[in-house]
């Protein structure tokens, strides 16, 4: 359960973030071949947030698709997982998407 | 429309009965909370009327989840750059023989460099005790309920081991082969011990450790004779993940195949030890 610690992390770059206002909305950026399993990360999300600026925040999950370019022929490709060969049968491929793990946007509340 | 949160095109998630919503363009996003698409937290008395998202102050931050523990990382990498120190970070299951072939390389190699461990478990002393009876410094790092050691455990490690200019440090991971492939510790290299009792698809059903790790060991190939494993199909599966992972097949137990492990230590070392004249 890595995605503990994941989000432990989530938190705290938010809590830092906000600087004392409330958040009311995390999105975040989870490839599918990060190894983070989103709905973990959702799972454990509420709880590690209680008592936090994120606390009851609303949680966005972008997940973004594998792709990858074979060095070999040069082709792009979905990737679905760490070991999708390209078309060609090569699997000296780079991921070019697929791997993110990104806090990208808060929302937070307007001071009263 | 989803008549929950009044988003268009939106399908729930079916799969587990959640609150999850998933749009058409793989947005997620949950209603279980006391602040979803509506303005119940508006039920306090402004004196003004407002609506949330008119004023609602957005960030971008665009930042890296694991930014704190990378950086941490890359301290450690520097310092051990600037001691010219090897440290790798050793992987596998629990029981793959991580600790007896700590254990026998380091009485092997005594006198040729100095080895330091950090011994990472979720709990108890046991096997720093044994890396210390073997003859070398070892300083414990308990992470209690976590699976993983993270770059700052190592850090507060190193000032307890306070290990010596041009030595090698090995770090023993906690034996996971899920966790402990996210987190960079500062390593040259992460390497992978794999046993032949655990099974030679083990490398298809735990991609991201293989494909995080530099070199694989496939320990205890003593009992070869007593298991249904293939070396063969073990490293097809490990290289179709990762096509550059080197392996070495060996026993710690029996002393077979050690040589080129030693070899690969030797080489790593050397160069540790040149990269700050080169």
């Amino acid at each position: 359960m890595h995605e503990l610690a994941i989000t432990r992390n989530i938190v705290a770059i938010v809590g830092e973030a906000a600087q004392g206002r409330h958040v009311t909305r995390v999105t975040l950026e989870i490839g599918k071949l990060s190894g983070v399993m989103a709905d973990a990360v959702a799972f454990c999300f509420d709880i590690v947030a209680a008592g936090t600026a994120a606390s009851g925040a609303q949680l966005d999950i972008h997940e973004i698709d594998g792709r990858a370019r074979c060095r070999d022929c040069g082709a792009e490709f979905a990737a679905d997982t760490l070991f999708t060969p390209c078309p060609c049968g090569s699997r000296h491929c780079e991921r070019l998407a697929g791997e993110e793990l990104n806090v990208k946007a808060l929302e937070l509340e307007e001071a009263a | 429309m989803c008549g929950h949160c009044g988003c268009s095109g939106a399908l729930h998630d079916e799969q587990d009965g959640s609150d999850w919503h998933v749009h058409a363009d793989g947005t997620r996003h949950s209603h279980g909370h006391a602040h979803d698409h509506g303005h119940r937290h508006h039920d306090h008395d402004h004196g003004h009327d407002h609506h949330h998202h008119e004023h609602a102050a957005v960030i971008e931050l665009e930042t890296r989840i694991l930014a704190k523990n990378d950086a941490l990382a890359a301290r450690n990498r520097a310092w051990f750059a600037g001691r010219e120190m090897l440290a790798l970070n050793l992987v596998s299951s629990p029981g793959a023989g991580k600790t007896t072939l700590l254990e026998r390389t380091i009485r092997d190699l005594a006198g040729e460099f100095a080895i330091g461990v950090l011994e990472g478990d979720q709990a108890t002393d046991l096997d720093r005790d044994r890396i210390r009876a073997a003859g070398a410094p070892a300083v414990q790092l308990n992470t209690g309920t976590g699976c993983h050691l993270e770059a700052d455990m190592v850090a507060r490690g190193l000032e307890q081991l306070r290990p010596a200019f041009g030595s090698v440090l090995l770090i023993e991971n906690v034996g996971n082969l899920v966790c402990p492939a996210m987190f960079d510790l500062g390593e040259r290299a992460k390497i992978v011990v794999l046993s032949v009792t655990e099974g030679d698809d083990k490398p298809a059903k735990y991609p991201h450790m293989f494909a995080a790790a530099e070199l694989m060991l496939i320990n205890k190939i003593d009992l070869l004779p007593h298991v249904d494993f293939s070396v063969e199909r073990a490293i097809g599966c490990a290289r179709a993940i990762n096509p550059a992972m080197a392996s070495l097949c060996l026993s710690a137990r029996s002393g077979e195949g050690l040589a080129p492990w030693y070899d690969w230590l030797r080489r790593e070392a050397k160069t540790a030890r040149s990269a700050m004249t080169d």
